[in-house]
């Protein structure tokens, strides 16, 4: 067992950790909204670490490309799907006003749903 | 994001390019070649036909960038995004194991100061991937923001929530605009 080997237990470790606690957040979490960050951020730099720590195990160059794939669409996809879902919900009404400190999105689509004059 | 509201803004609407867009081939023989896991000459022709089919079947709208590559900027824009990653990371998993009341949350508008498609969804891009921030929604007409942040106990946590996001806004400009748009950029900060 060589350091790398150490570096790469400790990253897959660590990714593992991370997608469990996304998924406690999950469930702990009380709305949607909320639900959201915790099943597309902690799983974003988990995800990483464990595509980092299978690198370092593997060593290959065909297998570390397929890697670099999957970081990139999990980077672009993330972003995208959490937003469409957070918008649709959103608009649908499913936010639970009673979490929010600060709402500065309601009065605008308020705004544009009056009829104009 | 959001595409399709352009606000009614006349002339506004994005237009279709035609014509062969060879960056885009290559990145998706890249792609496609990465997949397949072997770098041969079969892999690359039939991943240029499958390239050359998509950008045909789904084109998409030009990108305006008139700027440069900044590696100084750039290095400072993916340093920081990586410490933003890590350090939020921990801070909502902190959340998600708290003993106690569900943490209180915000949404909040947050006005970029660009007026660039392409920065408004790098910048939205990546408030998206740190944890503790969610673009709801987005105004294309006014580069808006609307952000749903996680875990905030007080007025001063929302404004530095907005704080950070126009600071990634300015990391992005800084890293990727042309010397008029920076100029342009910085002119429209000091009037707010």
């Amino acid at each position: 067992m060589t350091w790398l080997d150490v570096v790469s237990a400790a990253c897959l470790l660590a990714g593992c950790a991370l997608s469990l606690i996304a998924a406690v957040g999950l469930i702990r979490f009380p709305d949607l909204l909320s639900r959201m960050h915790a099943g597309t951020k902690p799983q974003v730099f988990g995800l990483l670490l464990i595509l980092v720590g299978i690198g370092l195990r593997l060593r290959d160059w065909s297998d570390v490309g397929m890697l670099l794939a999957v970081a990139m669409f999990q980077l672009l996809t993330a972003p995208v799907a959490a937003h469409m879902v957070g918008r649709a919900a959103y608009r649908r009404g499913a936010v639970r006003r009673d979490t929010l400190l600060v709402d500065e999105l309601t009065p605008v689509l308020e705004a544009e749903d009056r009829p104009g004059p | 994001m959001s595409r399709e509201r352009s606000d009614g803004v006349p002339g506004d609407a994005p237009v279709r390019r035609n014509g062969v867009q060879w960056p885009m081939l290559i990145g998706l023989t890249v792609v496609w070649v990465l997949l397949w896991g072997g770098l041969t000459v079969g892999n690359v022709l039939s991943g240029l036909v499958v390239a050359v089919v998509v950008t045909l079947v789904f084109p998409l709208p030009p990108i305006v960038f008139g700027g440069r590559l900044r590696a100084r900027g750039l290095a400072v824009l993916i340093g920081w995004f990586v410490v933003e990653l890590v350090v939020a990371s921990v801070q909502v998993a902190a959340l998600a194991l708290r003993i106690g009341r569900p943490p209180l949350n915000a949404v909040i508008e947050v006005d970029l100061r660009s007026r660039s498609d392409l920065y408004l969804t790098l910048t939205a891009e990546l408030l998206s991937l740190v944890p503790g921030s969610l673009v709801v929604e987005v105004r294309r007409s006014t580069s808006t923001l609307f952000l749903h942040v996680l875990g905030v106990r007080d007025e001063s946590d929302v404004e530095a929530a907005r704080r950070r996001a126009l600071r990634q806004e300015e990391r992005v400009v800084r890293a990727l605009a042309s010397d008029e748009e920076l100029a342009a950029y910085l002119a429209e900060g000091v009037g707010r």
